[in-house]
């Protein structure tokens, strides 16, 4: 059990890699997922049609194949993800600015494949307000993005938030597999190294990483537990 | 619903979507080529050495790879099938199990004598929290570590298995623990007066459960069962961290004798979406025909709302 | 059109035979069982009377072991692991090959999951705490890949300024060594599960160089002539064993009287000419056995 004492750095700095990936990740997906959701209800049918394609490309692919995908084929295009090298955003995620665009690469796969699942939470939101209330605005003249803005939105935030809050918690469960894609160092690959490196005992090291993921999942999932207990109260 | 949002259009309205649409084809076409198409051309990765073992049936490798793929999508069938068995029987035991305990804790076992009625809400309570603490663990922890805990952890406890196994074990912990949650939510969001009638028309709180409670959540939850399927589908590809040779293992050993790392995965990506994307649309299939079967009043709408919820949860 | 098509079902079969005829040896046939007698209560007495063996190797390296098309493992480590499964008198096809990749192979050996291991597996004093090696039947040593223009790295020194970025594969013991070179470890290296994917990187410009031992490099430079090179000496001493268990004494010398046999009868050297020999990298003179 000295692992946890001797090595407590590698646990700590894990931890702070894992963390820093899933905030970036979880904003990016937030913002992406809107836009694709957006698509998948405007009137433009192509535009439909591509959210819609979007969607079913990355809810049905392992995400092991789009990390892959992230890290092997964009290079192939001649693109080390540079536009992620926000000048201001480098001082806190340090690693968005390294000259080793793993990162970002993976950074990028988290994104695009968490995405989809947001876009689906935000869809399941806006199918939970009743129809009266999009067609009383419509009947109202307003058009449709007003009627998103003024009409939908404001009630779907409500029923999207504690599947949202979901999507968020496996995205942070999936960034473990960002050790297998060249990032080295967060806290999946740190128990790798660890245990087949430097030959600690396996349990003690799981355990430590273990409580890593638990730190940000479970109050995560307390919290939207009471959301939606508040919520069903609420509802009755 | 989409289509209450806006008006049917109107023949400007149509014209302008029309140009619009085509802009944006055209546009997309153009950005392909020249951000997707040249770059890729010119490392030559569209060349026949590279696909021809692929797609071309004349190719000297083509049966020799496509042998080697199916062997991996049978494994990967294999242990989906395993580990979705599994969890689904470990998912209602448990959930059954959660909902037991849940309804023990208030009885105050008032015909025994008082020791052995402490003694007995005592384990009940212990029980209930133990499992509480099991489903939140279980659930917070990526499933990669899981499947690393199952392959390396019970080794160290003298327990040796094939791969299979530990992808599978692995596999079903986490699922399993999810599937028992979606099915208690489903029960516990029924009508209060489900569970008041089956009381009042004399069932213990065991057949309560198993007789009224289960099969409506079955149905309700169906689609956020099956789309935890596809998870779980999915999640296989995992098994490459243990070497069990599923899919994509089987794709990484093609790659090391051809070279052509990108050609496979792509392969293997649109391998993947078909069996899942026909999954999806069997599930909605089924979904309609239980639905018409039988009309129950505000059910659609609950499950409608809970699908995606733990669509999320996939890897 | 048919006809075509049946042409090409023969021709793809007739390479198919060619390739396992030249690639196999005459193993492939695998000889009869035979009886031998050894120490009641061996394991090698056990093993004969089983008829049959589980051995650890990697299934992604080439001209060591390498599962090809025919999903069989091919290369130096598995023919060598068929010469000493012939010595036990089991014939070669009634082995069962398990893939151990670098991070298990121990765990693999403690929990009995295999028989014995041949899986480029360097014999150090860390591992001898939970295993025991015989051999070494090859002696490796690290070095490093760079495409064949790059001037600018010559030994693994070139990582201590901190701009060349290396890759290597996780739980390896080249990963291992060359973190002492590198001076920030979270901007200069890379690691991935196989050198294919440090190979990519290398081809993208994503790495400046990879890093192993020097006889899987050169695999690689010999599959794409005149696109790497190795930058210098080799910086480390790697000598390949065969992993047993700790306690197995009497399994370990007879693998390494088998060793001594095959450097004398000419199927060790026969073995690395027919694989690994083919990427053009130096056998040298059979290395001692180390019975300890």
């Amino acid at each position: 059990m000295s692992v946890w004492v001797d090595k407590f750095d590698v646990f700590a700095g894990g931890f702070w890699l894992t963390l820093q990936i899933c905030v970036l990740a979880a904003i990016g997906a937030l913002v992406l997922g809107a836009v694709v959701a957006v698509l998948r209800i405007s009137p433009v049918p192509p535009l439909r049609a591509l959210g819609t394609a979007y969607v079913t490309i990355f809810r049905n692919m392992p995400l092991t194949v789009v990390m892959f995908f992230s890290a092997f084929a964009l290079p192939a295009l001649g693109s080390n993800a540079d536009f992620l090298r926000i000048p201001g955003l480098e001082l806190v995620f340090t690693r968005l600015g390294t000259d080793l665009p793993y990162f970002r690469f993976a950074l990028i796969a988290l994104t695009l494949y968490t995405a989809a699942f947001v876009c689906e939470a935000l869809r399941a939101g806006i199918n939970a307000v009743s129809p009266g209330q999009a067609e009383a605005a419509r009947s109202l003249g307003l058009t449709f993005t007003q009627n998103l803005r003024y009409v939908v939105l404001p009630q779907s935030w409500k029923a999207s938030i504690v599947p949202l809050g979901s999507v968020i918690i496996a995205m942070i469960k999936n960034s473990a597999l960002i050790g297998f894609f060249g990032v080295v160092g967060d806290l999946s690959q740190s128990a790798d190294q660890l245990t087949s490196a430097e030959g600690y005992a396996f349990i003690p090291v799981a355990i430590g990483i273990s409580i890593g993921y638990l730190i940000m999942t479970v109050p995560l999932g307390a919290l939207l537990d009471r959301i939606e207990r508040r919520q069903a109260v609420a509802a009755r | 619903m989409s289509s209450v949002l806006y008006d049917v259009p109107g023949p400007r309205q149509r014209r302008l979507t029309l140009i619009i649409s085509l802009l944006a084809t055209v546009l997309v076409a153009v950005g392909a080529y020249y951000l997707i198409y040249l770059p890729l051309d010119e490392k030559g990765q569209f060349s026949m050495d590279l696909w021809g073992p692929l797609i071309d049936p004349s190719n000297e490798n083509f049966t020799l790879v496509w042998e080697r793929i199916w062997v991996g999508i049978e494994n990967t069938l294999i242990a989906a099938a395993l580990a979705i068995v599994a969890s689904l029987i470990i998912g209602t035991l448990l959930a059954v199990l959660r909902l037991q305990l849940k309804s023990l804790a208030g009885r105050r076992y008032a015909g025994l004598s008082a020791p052995v009625a402490y003694l007995l809400r005592g384990l009940g309570s212990g029980l209930a929290v133990l499992t509480r603490v099991c489903v939140e663990v279980f659930r917070g922890l990526p499933v990669v570590i899981t499947i690393f805990f199952v392959a390396r952890g019970l080794p160290e406890f003298g327990v040796t298995l094939e791969t299979l196994w530990y992808l599978v074990i692995g596999l079903t912990v986490y699922n399993g623990v999810v599937i028992a949650e979606i099915l208690r939510s489903g029960m516990e969001g029924l009508p209060f007066g489900q569970r008041e009638a089956a009381v009042a028309i004399g069932l213990s709180p065991f057949q309560t459960t198993t007789l009224i409670l289960l099969p409506q959540s079955f149905r309700i939850m169906l689609p956020a069962l099956i789309s935890q399927l596809v998870v779980v589908l999915k999640d296989t590809s995992l098994g490459f961290i243990i070497s069990y040779e599923e899919t994509l293992n089987i794709g990484k050993q093609i790659i090391g004798v051809l070279s052509n790392p990108i050609q496979v995965y792509f392969v293997i990506a649109v391998l993947f979406i078909l069996v899942n994307y026909s999954l999806s649309k069997l599930a909605q299939y089924v979904q309609k025909r239980l639905a018409r079967g039988r009309k129950t009043a505000n059910l659609p709408a609950a499950s409608e709302v809970a699908a995606p919820i733990d669509a999320g949860a996939a890897v | 059109m048919r006809f075509t098509r049946a042409a090409v079902v023969a021709t793809a079969a007739a390479l198919t035979l060619g390739l396992t005829a030249c690639g196999g040896d005459k193993t492939e046939s695998g000889g009869t069982g035979t009886a031998k007698s050894f120490a009641a209560g061996s394991t090698m007495e056990k093993l004969n009377k089983a008829q049959a063996i589980k051995v650890g190797t990697k299934f992604d390296q080439p001209g060591f072991g390498l599962k090809g098309l025919s999903g069989k493992p091919e290369g130096f480590d598995v023919e060598v692991a068929k010469i000493i499964v012939k010595e036990l008198g089991i014939p070669t096809d009634k082995i069962e090959f398990v893939e151990t990749t670098s991070k298990i192979r121990e765990d693999a050996i403690v929990n009995n999951n295999v028989d014995f291991i041949v899986a480029t597996y360097t014999i150090n004093d860390k591992r001898k705490e939970r295993i025991a090696f015989a051999g070494p039947y090859y002696e490796a040593g690290q070095n490093i890949l760079v495409k064949a223009d790059d001037a600018t790295i010559t030994g693994p020194d070139a990582f201590k300024a901190g701009d060349k970025k290396v890759c290597s594969v996780t739980g390896s013991t080249p990963a291992e060594n060359i973190k002492t070179y590198v001076k920030d470890v979270a901007t200069q290296l890379v690691l991935f599960d196989t050198y294919d994917k440090c190979i990519s990187a290398l081809d993208g410009g994503q790495v400046n160089a990879v890093t192993t031992d020097n006889v899987i490099l050169l695999g690689y430079v010999a599959k794409n002539e005149g696109k790497y090179k190795l930058a210098g000496d080799n910086f480390t001493k790697e000598p390949y064993g065969i992993g047993v268990k700790i306690d197995d004494k009497d399994f370990r010398s007879f693998i390494n009287d088998t060793l001594e046999k095959a450097y004398k009868d000419g199927s060790w050297k026969k073995a690395w000419d027919d694989t690994a020999g083919k990427f053009g990298a130096e056998l040298g003179s059979a290395p001692a056995v180390n019975r300890y």
